[in-house]
């Protein structure tokens, strides 16, 4: 049987995670075989579309047979399925890791439904054709994330409350401008949108709003404050998902809807006001991660400085579109990932993250450095990683189009990360007494933690055929 | 003006109002209920959109029963953390807040 020829494979990736999510409600005490195997059976449904696509190019797939406008579409592009890849890739080593981490009975009865059902959502996301559907879809990933954040216990539930409520405000942004969208327009579905999109004051209107809700729900700089201590305040595997995944979702849709919907709007002014709040954002984000007195909030910082990065490759997109901003997200997202579990066993050996405090459990837990040091290669964007190709790739879009300015923030930016990784593997190397560890960190934690941390290096050299698939099958 | 026109810009009103609430105000609970208010605005102005034709639209009645479910399940979840939060996260004069 040729498996190419399976029409549905892209629907298998939500229905697979959906799925488990609500076999580990019902048989709580099967939890982590479910994740596992969910976590497995997902990668394949993701192969299964890539094997689709390669075949047959981009699909539209019409749930129950409804068509537009009434039914609800999805449709598989190259972008999506990059998203996809990206999700089930950082996905299946934070699964293993939660096996481990999650020792209370009680956390692990709430952490499996909630994380299989924020992995369908968030593919539920990438594969969604209409206005309508992408806001549910970036409601749920808030809600499930939200409760995630909570899943710490009473110190996380101030983070997850701010968390929750910048979200709402995200989402109610994003919600008014597809009423105004359907007002103008009469429909839903992006792709008949984008055929009749004209540049009236109301689609402007809908685009300001659209862009402040998704951007608030990115964490663009200035709109950041919420994400350090939800991201820092989570349980560690949380953070990992939120920092590498769910932030991603909501800057992919930006990308979507402001090269689809409204290209013919975004104007050199709006994209340039991007690349100097991502131009901010590094700056800020880097020097608060050079102060930060925690190693989690170090990490957390670091995304708000990376999250930059994607602002400034936002002012290339009219000569690059989606290469280099994919292929930074999937580093990106590999890369913090990795540092996020690698911090979480640092945390679980030491009791604790103070920076001031922690070299006892960075050199007690070698491995994990040497994750958290992979990881930083790759964010520091030097060869051959991941990060560095998608570095180069944004900086050979900048001096082709003769962007000096964004060459400029580009090179500089990569000796700020340097800096705070440094802060943090310069402690490995002191000199001082054994750790007496608190907390055990089982080999699976470690060894997913330097999975993540290898895969963010090896992307460098999986470039080419990102790029490939996205030229190719464009949305 | 007609009627839809007023009936839009009353929705647009609300939206704003539950935005100055949603920023001005420090009580979680006040927030809370600014975003429901922003909620309404946004379900006015798409049910207006509904009553442009005769008989009414269906589609933005569609999307106004869903965002209702999701508004209910936010709000839920909101007034869920709120009250298990320790209580001196939810003080008025916290001075972290």
């Amino acid at each position: 049987m040729d498996l190419s020829l399976h029409p549905h494979w892209a629907v298998w990736c939500i229905v697979v995670p959906l799925l488990a999510s609500g076999l580990a409600v019902l048989v709580p005490r099967w939890g982590k075989t479910v994740g596992v195997v969910g976590a497995l059976l997902t990668l394949l449904a993701v192969g299964g579309a890539t094997l689709h696509l390669l075949a047959h190019g981009p699909q539209r797939i019409e749930i129950g047979g409804w068509g537009a406008p009434l039914g609800i579409q999805l449709q598989l592009t190259g972008p999506a399925l990059m998203m996809l890849w990206m999700t089930a890739l950082v996905s299946v080593p934070i699964t293993l890791y939660a096996c481990d981490y999650f020792v209370t009975r009680s956390q692990q009865l709430r952490f499996w439904p909630l994380w299989l059902l924020l992995w369908a959502t968030m593919n539920m996301l990438y594969l969604s054709a209409d206005l309508f559907n992408l806001y549910i879809t970036l409601e749920l990933i808030s809600l499930v994330a939200v409760v995630l954040v909570a899943l710490a216990g009473p110190k996380a539930i101030r983070a997850a409350i701010r968390y929750l409520l910048m979200n709402l405000l995200g989402s109610l942004c994003f919600l008014l401008a597809v009423a105004l969208m359907y007002g103008a327009y009469g429909m839903l579905d992006i792709k008949m949108l984008a055929e009749q999109v004209e540049a009236t004051p109301l689609t402007g209107l809908a685009l300001a709003l659209m862009s402040i809700g998704l951007l608030l729900k990115s964490a663009l700089f200035p709109l950041h404050i919420w994400l350090p201590p939800a991201h820092a305040g989570a349980p560690a595997p949380v953070s990992a998902v939120l920092s590498a995944l769910v932030v991603k979702a909501s800057f992919y849709l930006m990308l979507l809807l402001w090269l689809t919907l409204y290209s013919s709007l975004v104007t050199h002014g709006l994209t340039t006001l991007i690349g100097v709040l991502g131009i901010g954002a590094i700056l800020w984000g880097s020097v608060q991660a050079l102060r930060a007195a925690r190693l989690k909030q170090l990490v957390a910082y670091s995304t708000v400085a990376q999250l930059g990065y994607i602002g400034l490759a936002i002012t290339l997109i009219d000569v690059a579109a989606w290469q280099p901003v994919l292929t930074f997200m999937i580093a990106h997202a590999c890369a913090k990932g990795a540092m996020f579990l690698a911090a979480g066993n640092f945390q679980r050996a030491a009791g604790h993250d103070r920076m001031a405090l922690i070299s006892t459990a960075l050199r007690a837990l070698p491995v994990s450095v040497f994750a958290f040091a992979l990881a930083g290669v790759s964010l520091i964007g030097l060869p051959p990683s991941g990060g560095f190709l998608a570095k180069w790739l944004l900086l050979s879009a900048a001096l082709d189009s003769g962007r000096w300015l964004i060459a400029l923030a580009l090179v500089g930016s990569g000796l700020l990360t340097a800096l705070y990784i440094f802060r943090v593997l310069e402690r490995a190397m002191r000199p001082g007494a054994n750790l007496q560890p608190v907390g055990r960190v089982s080999p699976l934690m470690e060894w997913s933690a330097f999975g993540l941390g290898l895969l963010a290096i090896l992307l460098g050299f999986a470039g080419v055929g990102i790029t490939q698939i996205v030229a190719e099958w464009p949305v | 003006m007609s009627t839809v026109a007023i009936y839009l810009l009353t929705g647009g009103l609300l939206f704003v109002i539950g935005l100055h609430g949603l920023i001005v105000r420090r009580s979680l609970l006040r927030k809370i209920l600014a975003l429901n208010i922003m909620d309404s605005g946004v379900f006015m102005v798409l049910l207006s959109l509904a009553a442009r034709s005769d008989p009414p639209d269906p589609v933005p009645q569609a999307m106004v029963l869903t965002g209702i479910v999701v508004a209910v399940s936010a709000t839920a979840l909101a007034l869920v953390l709120l009250v298990i939060a320790p209580s001196r996260y939810t003080d008025e004069h916290d001075p972290n807040a």
